[in-house]
């Protein structure tokens, strides 16, 4: 896969970087096992500060995204569950709460909510 | 715990005549760490980095530079350190190899084959006369002179300027590799915001002589953020809102950069007025420019924090 990254972007370079990761597993680019580039290389591809690849990873490493296996950089993780069930719910309950109060705060309706949601879900969910 | 500090400074002031270039600045610049000092001309970045090399007394404060103090750096702490600034002087009628050679008399360690791979990244052959090299290439001459001594520390002032795009582009990348190793410590001053954003970890803003940000670049990108307001024009509330960095008119709108926002700053917004409050997305570029864009910067809480 390739990353492309912005300097002067609102959005962090590591921010990119991740983002861009996580894309790709969720687009199929990149599946279970696969390695991405060590942080030298990709510090060095993208001739950027190596801290701000491995700020990228170490986010995804604690995600549950990547791995790390010793020597050989990261690989994309098997998407095992690193949280209980009880712990998944909880946070997806977090995240729900806090986008209906924030859509609900702007304006929006219920129907409008769904729609988007919907939309969002074709755009960048698993097909 | 201490931080393995490169380079430090207490109370670093420096008068010329009876105006004050450099303010009070306290320092503490980690080991392994790329760090960028930005500000506009005059804001005091040259003097700051003359002081810190010894080359400048200061009216008062100290320095230190790998432990040692500014003013009584000897020989071989020198030697552990690089230091270029613009318009570095080379022979004209020697070639990029016989500059080497000239250089690599004085330092105890040389390593040739990096002098060689930076003069190659900006497209120098290394039998070619000074003389016929163009701006970039005798900065990137510069640069691989001083790298190729190893230096613990590299302090370079404002080496991008009159760079073309691709000398930048080889500055970045050879910054990028010597640091590779993350022993080695690195200030330079820029006024090239994308380049900075991409190389470094810490950033340094100082604004009419004094600090005014001392932090990681995301640090700082986590805490400054920029507002839309409705506001009217020249409204004095604004300077009420807590930790405001700058505001400027947009159309009809007034646009706000602040510093460590939460609740009580939104709170104020609404309150002078807002009725219509939108966050807008901001870049490291803007976050910079709104600093230099002003003079209460001296007054932020912003200062000499961070992680």
């Amino acid at each position: 896969m390739q990353i492309h990254i912005s300097a002067g972007s609102p959005q962090s370079i590591y921010r990119q970087i991740a983002d861009q990761i996580r894309q790709a597993i969720v687009c199929g680019n990149l599946k279970v096992g696969d390695s991405v580039p060590s942080v030298r290389q990709l510090a060095k591809e993208l001739a950027i500060n190596p801290n701000t690849v491995a700020k990228a990873y170490s986010e995804l490493t604690r995600d549950g995204v990547l791995e790390g296996q010793s020597g050989r950089g990261c690989v994309v993780a098997s998407r095992k569950n690193v949280f209980s069930k009880a712990e998944r719910v909880r946070r997806l309950e977090l995240v729900l709460d806090s986008l209906v109060s924030e859509a609900l705060t702007l304006g929006f309706s219920y129907d409008e909510i769904q729609e988007r949601l919907v939309k969002r879900f074709e755009k960048i969910g698993p097909e | 715990m201490l931080i393995d500090l490169a380079i430090s400074a207490q109370g670093l002031t420096r008068y010329f005549g009876d105006r004050v270039v450099v303010d009070q600045l306290d320092l503490g610049v980690p080991r392994g760490s790329v760090t960028g000092l930005l500000g506009l001309n005059g804001a005091g970045k040259t003097t700051t980095l003359r002081m810190l090399m010894g080359l400048l007394t200061p009216t008062r404060g100290q320095s230190q530079l790998l432990g040692k103090d500014s003013q009584q750096l000897t020989a071989e702490d020198r030697a552990r350190i690089g230091y270029t600034v613009e318009g570095h002087f080379l022979y004209g009628w020697m070639t990029v190899r016989q500059s080497e050679k000239f250089q690599r008399e004085t330092f105890p360690r040389w390593n040739s084959a990096m002098f060689e791979s930076t003069v190659r990244r900006f497209g120098i052959d290394p039998g070619q006369k000074i003389r016929v090299l163009s701006r970039g290439q005798r900065a990137g001459v510069s640069l691989a002179l001083t790298l190729a001594a190893e230096p613990e520390l590299l302090i370079l002032d404002d080496p991008a300027l009159g760079l073309d795009p691709v000398s930048r582009a080889a500055l970045n990348e050879t910054l990028l590799d010597f640091c590779n190793e993350g022993l080695r410590t690195v200030l330079l001053s820029s006024h090239l915001l994308d380049d900075v954003e991409r190389v470094v970890d810490r950033v340094l803003v100082m604004v009419q002589g004094r600090l005014v940000v001392n932090t990681t670049i995301d640090d700082f990108r986590n805490r400054i953020s920029s507002w839309s307001l409705e506001v009217p024009p020249a409204s004095r509330a604004i300077n009420a809102i807590p930790g405001l960095v700058f505001a400027k008119q947009r159309g009809g709108r007034t646009i706000v950069t602040v510093a460590d926002s939460d609740a009580e700053t939104e709170a104020a917004m609404m309150r002078i007025g807002a009725n219509s409050l939108e966050r807008l997305p901001i870049t490291f570029g803007e976050a910079v420019v709104a600093y230099l864009s002003q003079s209460r910067a001296s007054d932020s809480f912003f200062a000499n924090t961070g992680a």
